[in-house]
C-alpha cells in the first residue's frame, strides 16, 4: 500500500444545527484516485470543502503529508482545486489565468511561460494563451480550470463535480483525460460526483457516502459486485432488492422459492436483503426457471433490453441483449455467485450509518 | 411595423413629447439670440468669470462627493454581499428607507440641522463649545451630495459584487491568493462596471444639482445648476440658460463616455 497523504480525524461539521457529516474518518493514499459518492446533501461537498480550507470542521483534524492542516487558510494549503463552474477569472486571458498562483508563488518569467505552454498542451488546448475565458466552450473552459490548477504542481488535486455541466459526450471524454492526466502527473486526485458511471470509471478508491456517513469504500469492483448495503446497492447501478431469509449457508429463499448462493456466516432463518442486478437476472424458458413469471414492460436500450418481470409479487428489472415480447411466459434462473446477500439494518440509525456487522 | 414596436407607442409618445421636444428647445434656444439669430454667444458665456468658477466648484464638489461616495459605499457593498440574506435585508432597508422620503424635505432636515442656531450649534451650545459655521459651506453641499446620491452609489456596487461568484474568489485563495491579493486582482476588476455606474449616478445629479446648493448653500455660494436656474427664474433669458445647459451636457457626456467604456456588461450604463 502506499504511504497515506491525507487524513481525516473523526471530522465533525454541522450547518444551521444540522449536521452534515457526523465523526468522519478517511485516509487517503499518495497517487490514488479517491472519489466521494453519493447524493446531493450527503456531505461530500462539504469533506471536500474542509480539505481545501474553505470550510473549517466543528471538530476533527485534517493531517496532510504529517502536519495539521486543520486551521491552515486555503492559501496556505499545498493543494489545488478543479470547481464544478470553472470559477475562471473572466477578466484575465487564458495564460494569465494559469499564471495566477505561479506569479504568487514568485515564480520567474520564463519558468511561468514554460509551464503555460506545458499546461496547454497538456490539456490539448494548444494556441489559446490570449483567448478569454468566455469565448471558450464549457469543455475548454474546464480544461483550462484544470491546467491552472496543476501548473502549481499540487500534491493534491480536488475536484468538486467538474464534469456536471458538460454534456454526456463531451463528460466521457474528459473522464479518459483525467485517468491520463492522473497518471502522467502523480497527483493524488479527490474527485466529487454524484454520478455513478463517472466514479466507476475513473475511480481507484470509492467512498460511498450518505446522510454524512461513509457507507462503503473500496475499489470500483467491490462496490459494485459487493454493496454491504441496500443504499450503495441501490445508488450504484441499478439493483432489485429483494427481502429474503437465509435458511442456511449458502441457501436463501426469495418470494418463496429457493436460490442457491454462495454466501456464508449468515446463521440460519434469518432474515436478509439480497441484492440481484439486472444484468445477473437469465431469463430462461419456464420449467427451467427457478421460479416463473410474465414480461410486462420491454424498452430497447440501444446495448440491451429492458425488460419488467411480474413474478411470484415482485416486481423484477431484467437487462439482456435476449428480447421478450411483453406478455411471454419466462422462467427467472440467477447464478449462484451473482446473488449478494446483506443483513438488513435494525434501525433507522443503523440505515443512515451502514453499520452491518 | 409589428405587435411588439406597437406596444413601445405609449412610452414613444412620451418620450418624444417631455424629453425629445424639449431637449430640442433647448438646442433651439442655447444656439438662437432673442431675435431668433443663430449664435454662439450663448455657450460662449460659459467663459465669463462668475460661469467658470461656478462650472468649476460644481466640478470639483461633484469630484468630491463623488469619491466619498465610493469610499463610504465599497466597505458597505463589501459587506452586505458577504452577509447572508436574512442579514442584509435589514440593512438594506436602513439604505432604502431614506429614499421613501421626499428628496426636499431631507435636504430641508439637513438645512434645521446646520443652522446657524440649528440643532448641532444648540448641541455644541450645550456643552459650552463654540458654535460652528456650517450652513453656507462648500462642505455643507457636500455633506447634503453624499447624503441624498449614496444609495446611488451603493445599489450599483452591490448589484455587481453579489453576482462574482464565490467560488471564483475561493479559485484566487486556492491558487495561494492572500485576502488582499484576491481583493486586488479579482475582486476589484470584477466589480468596476458597478463602480462606473456608481460614478455616473453619483456624479452627474450632484453636477447638475441646483436645490442642494440652494438650501445648504445660501445664495453664497453658487454653482452651475443654480446659474443655470437664475438665468432662467430671474433673468428669464432662457437663452443664455439653454446655452449654459448645453455646456453642462457637453461635460455630463463626457464623463459617461469615459464611464461607460468600462461598463460592457451594462450594469446601469447608457449606452
Amino acid at each position: 500500500m502506499k504511504p497515506t497523504l491525507v487524513d481525516l480525524i473523526h471530522i465533525s461539521k454541522g450547518f444551521d444545527g444540522q449536521l452534515v457529516l457526523d465523526d468522519l474518518n478517511l485516509s487517503i493514499h499518495e497517487n490514488e484516485f479517491l472519489t466521494l459518492l453519493g447524493p446531493s446533501g450527503c456531505g461530500k461537498t462539504t469533506t471536500l470543502r474542509i480539505l481545501g480550507g474553505f470550510e473549517s470542521p466543528d471538530s476533527g483534524q485534517v493531517i496532510f503529508d504529517g502536519k495539521d492542516i486543520t486551521n491552515l487558510p486555503p492559501n496556505k494549503r499545498n493543494l489545488n482545486t478543479v470547481f464544478q463552474k470553472y470559477a475562471l477569472f473572466s477578466h484575465m486571458s487564458v495564460e494569465e489565468n494559469i499564471a495566477f498562483g505561479l506569479k504568487i508563488s514568485g515564480k520567474s518569467d520564463a519558468y511561468i511561460r514554460d509551464k503555460i505552454k506545458y499546461a496547454l498542451k497538456l490539456v490539448n488546448l494548444e494556441g489559446y494563451e490570449n483567448r478569454l475565458p468566455d469565448s471558450l466552450s464549457g469543455g475548454q473552459q474546464q480544461r483550462i480550470a484544470i491546467a491552472r490548477a496543476i501548473v502549481n504542481e499540487p500534491r493534491l488535486l480536488l475536484l468538486d463535480e467538474p464534469l456536471g455541466a458538460l454534456d454526456l459526450k463531451l463528460r466521457q471524454d474528459m473522464q479518459y483525460e483525467l485517468i491520463r492526466l492522473k497518471n502522467e502527473l502523480g497527483i493524488t486526485f479527490i474527485y466529487v460526483t454524484h454520478d455513478q458511471e463517472e466514479a466507476l470509471t475513473m475511480s481507484d478508491t470509492i467512498v460511498v457516502m450518505n446522510q454524512g456517513y461513509i457507507q462503503q469504500m473500496g475499489s470500483p469492483e467491490d462496490i459494485y459486485n459487493e454493496p454491504q448495503n441496500a443504499f450503495v446497492a441501490d445508488f450504484i447501478g441499478e439493483s432489485n432488492i429483494i427481502e429474503g431469509i437465509m435458511l442456511q449457508d449458502r441457501l436463501v429463499e426469495i418470494l418463496g422459492a429457493k436460490f442457491p448462493c454462495v454466501d456464508v456466516g449468515f446463521g440460519h432463518n434469518k432474515p436478509v436483503d439480497v441484492v440481484i442486478r439486472p444484468e445477473d437476472v437469465d431469463l430462461v424458458e419456464p420449467e427451467l426457471g427457478t421460479i416463473q413469471g410474465v414480461v410486462s414492460h420491454l424498452i430497447f436500450k440501444g446495448v440491451h433490453y429492458e425488460m419488467e418481470v411480474q413474478a411470484n409479487g415482485f416486481e423484477w428489472l431484467v437487462h439482456s441483449t435476449d428480447m421478450f415480447p411483453v406478455g411471454k411466459e419466462v422462467g427467472i434462473h440467477v447464478d449462484p455467485f451473482d446473488i449478494q446477500i446483506m443483513n438488513k439494518p435494525e434501525s433507522e440509525d443503523e440505515e443512515a450509518i451502514g453499520v452491518n456487522e | 411595423m409589428n405587435k411588439k414596436k406597437l406596444l413601445s407607442g405609449p412610452y414613444l409618445l412620451w418620450a418624444s413629447a417631455f424629453i425629445i421636444i424639449p431637449l430640442a428647445m433647448v438646442v433651439y434656444y442655447g444656439l438662437t439670440n432673442t431675435e431668433g439669430h443663430l449664435t454662439f454667444e450663448n455657450l460662449l458665456a460659459i467663459g465669463t468669470v462668475e460661469n467658470f468658477k461656478a462650472l468649476c466648484l460644481s466640478l470639483l464638489l461633484s469630484l468630491i462627493s463623488t469619491i466619498i461616495c465610493l469610499l463610504l459605499a465599497y466597505p458597505l457593498a463589501l459587506m452586505l454581499t458577504n452577509m447572508n440574506v436574512s442579514q442584509h435585508g435589514f440593512i438594506v432597508l436602513i439604505f432604502i428607507l431614506p429614499m421613501w422620503m421626499n428628496f426636499l424635505l431631507r435636504t430641508l432636515a439637513w438645512q434645521t440641522l446646520l443652522e446657524k442656531n440649528g440643532i448641532i450649534n444648540q448641541i455644541l451650545g450645550f456643552f459650552h463649545l463654540p458654535a460652528v459655521q456650517l450652513i453656507n459651506t462648500p462642505y455643507a453641499i457636500v455633506l447634503g451630495m453624499v447624503y441624498n446620491f449614496l444609495p446611488f452609489m451603493v445599489l450599483p456596487l452591490y448589484n455587481v459584487l453579489s453576482k462574482i461568484d464565490k467560488d471564483v474568489i475561493s479559485a484566487a485563495r486556492d491558487l495561494g491568493a492572500t485576502e488582499v491579493y484576491t481583493f486586488r486582482k479579482i475582486i476589484f476588476p470584477l466589480s468596476l462596471p458597478g463602480v462606473m455606474s456608481g460614478i455616473i449616478m453619483v456624479f452627474v445629479p450632484a453636477l447638475t444639482t441646483f436645490v442642494i446648493s440652494d438650501l445648504l448653500g445660501g445664495s453664497k455660494i453658487l454653482l452651475i445648476g443654480n446659474v443655470i436656474e437664475q438665468k432662467f427664474k430671474q433673468g428669464s433669458n432662457w437663452h443664455v440658460g439653454s446655452g449654459l445647459s448645453l455646456v453642462l451636457m457637453v461635460f455630463i457626456l463626457i464623463s459617461m463616455v469615459v464611464t461607460t467604456k468600462y461598463d460592457k456588461d451594462g450594469e446601469g450604463g447608457m449606452f
